[in-house]
């Protein structure tokens, strides 16, 4: 520094340069926030969660056809008449446990880790108000989310369609459709999937920014949707069962119906909408309002 | 500068009011007031625990005061957010940063944050602060220097007109330390206002024009370091022909207090006029003055007597036992 301050460029704005400069939007947060994302080693976990399961899966469905087994599920029934069944029955199977333990996995750490470095007040002292950055953390968790997903569903797909064809499959309703429209249906599954998993992010984003701690965080949104999913097996508790989250996790099935069966989705959505609304509320009036004290 | 003073001038840089935070029981910072102007380097000045970093954190809208207001530039924090901070850069605690990612991407990221221009000035802050050449490191391999180093860096690319550092100096070498003061003065040489937070009393008397010192949460003595210097222990040294006859003046002269003999010369503590008057009478008395100079008190002297004694006293206002310099605290404090 001695050196520089010998012979210094200017570095003082006259008053009011800096008054006048334009502030950041709420997508611009939103890019760095995926940035620092792609930086960290903890991203690449949840993401290597939605790619390794459909590809242990696609092992496993080998292993088994050469034992002779069958499944009871109709998809499990063609899985080695048309790869394009594997993705379905890989969404049934992850979609229940593993993509929300990798969504979680940023969702739970997207606040709390930079309250523990100490970063939440370097970038809250910069042009930037605490609204936009929690709406950019929350985007970037929702982001990740959907990335995890389609990442693993292209996944099996792949895999799928390399080890048992690009052919035409049977719906839940028995109806056959061909290979390009069900790879469509695919896709919109997937995306129906979205709704109960932004549900779970919500509540990762709410433990996160209220416990301060990203371990916390991931273990008891995990817990949350572990009750959840426990709740109906309870004997007088069945009845809840049409508004637990957990139940939403299939409600994509819908689709895979002749006619396309919306009943459930329209369902989910506002089902999730219980959770998700209140958890972000909750996390957007503490984050808005806490003290950042942290490193 | 008094309440009117304010008003009728452009809003000050910092000015808090009655500023308290309480955690449960323990109150951190008890009633701070700090009235910091334009072109100011202000020594917020404190042991470690007097709640100097609270004050900042409140300051810079990053916790919520339990009492009190405080205001950069005439705007609140709390109530306006990132607008209330242009203008205003500065790091509390350590500056932190992102350790996976390089100091070029830190800035990148902070100075999208900031918006305008600020990202095209990454490569001369970098300059500035001689970190060009470790730019592209992660930040996580920093030294604590370092890293010092790369947040007034960060500050700078906000071409800040009030820069808030606590306690800038810590941790770093004396070749780090040096640097920084160095850098300090230079930022305040080109106008910005800088309130520097340090337990480091000789970096606040090289670089601080104004100080505030707290003590367990409380404002022991804001205003001018001069003023605290010279109403805090203003002394003489006096060297005379004859320093016999010399203390038997200094005892008949009124205003003359604590006259004694020491190791090199009369120490004495008087107001001006005495002084003057003393001269006349110890050339009356045959005495000739060899030498008479002021001696300041040092601000470590004044530290301690201020926090030590507040500390004994246990109270800052109102007490009997109030120190010399306590009774100037309240003074300048009052005026202040």
């Amino acid at each position: 520094m001695s050196a520089a301050a010998a012979s210094p460029p200017a570095i003082a704005a006259p008053g009011g340069i800096a008054s006048a400069l334009r502030r950041p939007g709420t997508l611009t947060i939103w890019r760095w926030e995926l940035r620092k994302l792609i930086a960290q080693k903890r991203t690449y976990l949840g993401l290597a969660i939605g790619m390794v399961f459909p590809l242990l899966f696609v092992v496993a469905q080998h292993l088994r056809h050469h034992h002779g087994h069958e499944g009871g599920n109709i998809f499990f029934a063609q899985i080695t008449q048309s790869g394009l069944a594997t993705p379905v029955l890989t969404l049934i199977f992850e979609g229940a446990f593993f993509l929300p333990l990798a969504v979680v996995l940023v969702a739970g750490d997207i606040v709390a880790t930079e309250d523990g470095n100490g970063t939440l007040k370097t970038i809250l002292t910069r042009s930037v108000d605490r609204g936009q950055v929690f709406a950019a953390k929350t985007l970037a968790a929702l982001t990740y989310a959907a990335v995890v997903v389609f990442v693993s569903a292209i996944v099996a797909t792949i895999a799928g369609v390399a080890s048992w064809g690009f052919n035409h499959v049977t719906t839940f309703s028995g109806s056959v459709v061909p290979p390009g429209e069900a790879l469509l249906l695919v896709l919109a599954a997937n995306a129906c999937y979205l709704i109960p998993i932004a549900a779970v992010v919500s509540i990762g984003v709410l433990l996160s920014t209220v416990t301060h701690n990203s371990a916390a965080a991931v273990v008891g949104t995990l817990a949350v949707t572990l009750v959840l999913a426990l709740i109906p097996v309870i004997p007088g508790l069945e009845g809840a069962k049409p508004y637990l989250l957990t139940t939403e996790y299939n409600s994509w099935q819908g689709l895979l119906r002749t006619p396309t069966d919306w009943g459930p989705i329209l369902h989910s959505l506002w089902v999730c909408a219980l959770y998700a609304v209140p958890c972000l509320a909750g996390a957007y009036l503490v984050f808005l309002r806490r003290d950042v004290a942290g490193g | 500068m008094t309440e009117d003073a304010v008003s009728g001038e452009q809003a000050p840089p910092v000015r808090a009011r009655g500023l308290v935070k309480r955690y449960d029981e323990v109150l951190a910072v008890d009633h701070v007031d700090l009235n910091v102007r334009a072109g100011d380097v202000y020594g917020f000045l404190g042991p470690n625990g007097a709640g100097k970093t609270t004050t900042l954190r409140m300051a810079l809208g990053l916790i919520t005061p339990s009492e009190g207001s405080v205001e950069l530039f005439g705007r609140d924090p709390l109530r306006q957010g990132a607008r209330a901070l242009e203008g205003v850069a500065g790091f509390v605690e350590a500056p932190r940063f992102y350790p996976y990612l390089s100091a070029r991407k830190n800035l990148e990221l902070l100075a999208a944050l900031d918006g305008g221009g600020a990202r095209e000035r990454i490569g001369e802050v970098l300059e500035i602060v001689e970190l060009t050449p470790r730019a592209a490191h992660r930040v996580g391999g920093y030294s604590h220097g370092m890293k010092q180093r790369l947040g007034i860096a960060a500050a700078l690319l906000r071409r800040p007109r009030l820069l808030i550092l606590d306690e800038p100096a810590t941790g770093l070498d004396p070749g780090g330390m040096r640097d920084m003061r160095l850098l300090i003065r230079r930022l305040a040489g080109e106008g910005i206002t800088v309130l520097l937070s340090s337990h480091q009393l000789p970096e606040v008397q090289e670089l601080c024009d104004r100080v505030a010192i707290v003590d367990s949460g409380r404002v022991v003595y804001e205003g001018a370091l001069a003023d605290l210097r010279r109403q805090g222990g203003a002394g003489y040294r006096l060297r005379t022909t004859d320093d016999t006859r010399a203390l038997g003046v200094l005892g008949e002269q009124t205003g003359i207090e604590h006259a004694a003999a020491g190791e090199h010369g009369l120490g004495f503590q008087a107001e001006e006029p005495a002084v003057g008057a003393l001269s006349l009478a110890l050339a009356h008395a045959g005495v000739g003055i060899l030498a008479l100079t002021p001696e300041l008190a040092t601000l470590e002297d004044l530290f301690f007597r201020l926090t030590e004694g507040d500390a004994a006293d246990g109270s800052a206002d109102g007490s009997v036992d109030a120190t010399p310099a306590q009774t100037a605290a309240r003074d300048a404090v009052q005026v202040g």
